[in-house]
């Protein structure tokens, strides 16, 4: 009963009865967690093992007993495969495009819908912003493929772009290769831009309006009040996001790869994601492909903990 | 002089975002009418072209093909099953974690938290989880559309932070009555979340409808699981889309026949229009749902 124990197997004897009556108290509660203990430990934890195999010369059904064990074999193998390189550079890319420009474009785009008057259209505008998150990918790449299309159904887009002279017959945007990256991170924008831009208006209602007014009376114009008021208000939410994002950059570009990727266009839109796919689920080279999942996942994990690190130390905040 | 150069700044600002909005409207949701008016148009005519904002031969076509072509059928059955059972169970997992999380002395709180959580930093990969899928026979089977996804951690998050902020005098004053953490949860918590539930159900119903990638690495060798996003995603991805003994194959009405592009415009708007449906109700939950998520208590 007195505080002043702070020996340990008393402390601990206090917590294990203190445990159990409690425990007791709280059967309804155990009884809807203990399942979902297990399956989190099924579908999250436990194929995590499935790391090891990178250092074997894996072949699934067989005990990993039996199978050689090779050590770092495989990783030598990726590290040294051109292609292995060229799809972490376009991962990279993609990434760093979408994050910088996506960014930036969903901060304009928040900042004009605040500087828009209050009523039906700017409610309209808004609403329509988010619609194109809402559909998947699938969607949005039968949309602008449709769009670009030079053959069958000519598209829209492609028949603007040849009515203007600005391209010339039979010109399909997307089967320019090195067109890739800005048509991925432009379609990425048209997509995603309405929906980012709500985590940045809604940073921005929580700024005290009497800044505002007081640089009104000082004579600042809408630039100034925005440059000087409205950006560094959610200067935190900026970084913060950024900081988080970057924890997930090695994993960008599949869905689109896997959608929008072909031939003309494989150097470009090759990412980790469909890397290790081809190798693994296409050629069964489980272990090559393995050491590349266990780079994407392992290097991911570290980039997440430390950007959730930095943000944690720089703002007090974390999502996780 | 500086007062009547601002206002004048001021009115050619408000007109610059006027037009910048009506863009951006016409930009999103031109793509879509394009795609319907080429859905609701004489396949063979649209080859022709110039379809900029109404059907020149309006025809059904495309849809009725759809519906009487039976593994379009199928597949559009599918991507409704695996919707509404799938976001069901997630929603009623999601709800009872939360909930369990959300109470402050429950013994396994902090570590469950931490348990979760966790998951969303790391991933094994897709070749483990293929490998755990093909032991655990899910295969090429209808539950890999829903076993995995019982639970999320990022809703859970949310659920159980609204929970959270409910007042506690509330669940207090029923254990006072005699009540238990199962009546206190059904009686009482669940009810006062009902909007953060709604916005929940919403996500997860969107990220059904639209899933394709498992359908693609899990169930792709059974036909009888296809979903109407993997049949579009297959008609975008073949070289040829349909050959044309496969066209031939398909009903016709009247002599008109749909081509796979019309059935693909067809297609995505089937698939486009329950988003379009419940857009209303998104609006009115989702955007709480997306800042709570997005700060951590």
């Amino acid at each position: 009963m007195k505080s002043n124990e702070s020996e340990n197997p008393i402390k601990n004897e206090k917590f294990g009865s203190l445990f159990i009556r409690n425990a007791k108290k709280q059967k309804f509660l155990l009884l809807i967690t203990i399942p979902f203990i297990l399956y989190v430990f099924l579908f999250s934890y436990f194929p995590l093992w499935g790391w090891i195999w990178s250092f074997f010369k894996f072949k699934p059904g067989v005990a990993l007993s039996l199978n050689d064990f090779v050590g770092l074999k495989y990783y030598y193998k990726i590290f040294g495969d051109a292609t292995f390189w060229l799809a972490l550079r376009n991962t990279l890319v993609l990434s760093i495009l979408s994050l910088s420009f996506g960014t930036v474009s969903a901060i304009v785009f928040a900042v004009f819908l605040n500087e828009l008057k209050n009523g039906i259209f700017k409610r309209f505008a808004q609403t329509i912003s988010y619609l194109p998150h809402f559909v998947s990918w699938v969607v949005v790449a039968t949309l602008f493929i449709g769009m670009t299309k030079t053959i069958g159904v000519p598209g829209v887009i492609y028949k603007t772009l040849l009515d203007l002279g600005l391209v010339k017959q039979d010109y399909n945007l997307m089967l320019q290769g090195n067109l890739y990256w800005i048509m991925i991170t432009m379609i990425g924008i048209w997509k995603e831009t309405g929906w980012a831009a709500i985590i940045y208006l809604a940073a921005m209602t929580g700024i005290n309006s009497e800044l505002y007014e007081a640089a009104y009376v000082d004579g600042a114009g809408r630039f100034k009040r925005i440059w000087n008021i409205t950006l560094p208000g959610i200067k935190t939410t900026i970084i913060v996001l950024l900081i988080l994002n970057t924890g997930w950059i090695l994993g960008t570009g599949f869905e689109q790869k896997l959608l929008f990727g072909n031939a003309a266009n494989f150097d470009y839109s090759e990412v980790l994601g469909s890397f290790i796919y081809r190798w693994g689920l296409g050629q069964r080279e489980y272990s090559f492909a393995m050491a590349a999942n266990v780079f994407q996942s392992l290097v991911g994990f570290l980039l997440v903990v430390t950007a959730n690190f930095t943000s944690k130390k720089l703002n007090d905040t974390a999502i996780f | 002089m500086t007062k009547i150069s601002s206002r004048v700044a001021d009115l050619i600002f408000n007109g610059f975002l006027i037009v910048f909005f009506a863009i951006m409207i016409f930009i999103t949701v031109y793509p879509f009418w394009n795609l319907s008016v080429i859905s609701f148009n004489d396949p063979l005519d649209s080859i022709k072209g110039e379809l900029y904002f109404w059907p020149r031969k309006f025809t059904t076509v495309s849809y009725t093909t759809i519906f009487n072509t039976s593994n379009l059928l199928l597949a559009t059955t599918n991507s409704v099953l695996r919707t509404v059972i799938g976001t069901v169970a997630n929603v009623f997992c999601s709800t009872l974690i939360a909930f369990a999380l959300s109470r402050k002395d429950f013994v396994l709180r902090k570590f469950m938290n931490r348990f979760i959580v966790f998951t969303m930093y790391i991933t094994a990969g897709l070749i483990p989880t293929f490998i755990l899928y093909r032991d655990l026979q899910m295969l090429n089977h209808f539950s890999v559309y829903i076993l995995p996804n019982l639970i999320s951690a990022y809703n859970i998050i949310i659920i159980r932070t609204y929970m959270q902020e409910l007042p506690a005098s509330l669940s207090e004053a029923a254990t006072i009555d005699g009540a238990g953490d199962s009546q206190i949860l059904f009686r009482i918590i669940i009810p006062l979340c009902l909007p953060v539930i709604a916005t929940v159900t919403l996500f997860i119903a969107v990220w059904q409808w639209s899933a394709w990638q498992d359908t693609n690495f899990f169930a792709s060798s059974n036909d009888n699981l296809t979903t109407l996003q993997y049949e579009m995603k297959k008609i975008l991805t073949s070289v040829n889309n349909f050959t044309d003994s496969q066209l031939q194959n398909l009903v016709s009405q009247g002599g008109v026949k749909a081509t796979s592009e019309s059935l693909q415009a067809a297609m995505t708007l089937i698939a486009t229009l329950p988003i379009l449906v419940i857009y209303p109700f998104l609006q009115k939950y989702f955007v709480k749902g997306v800042t709570i998520g997005a700060v951590k208590e």
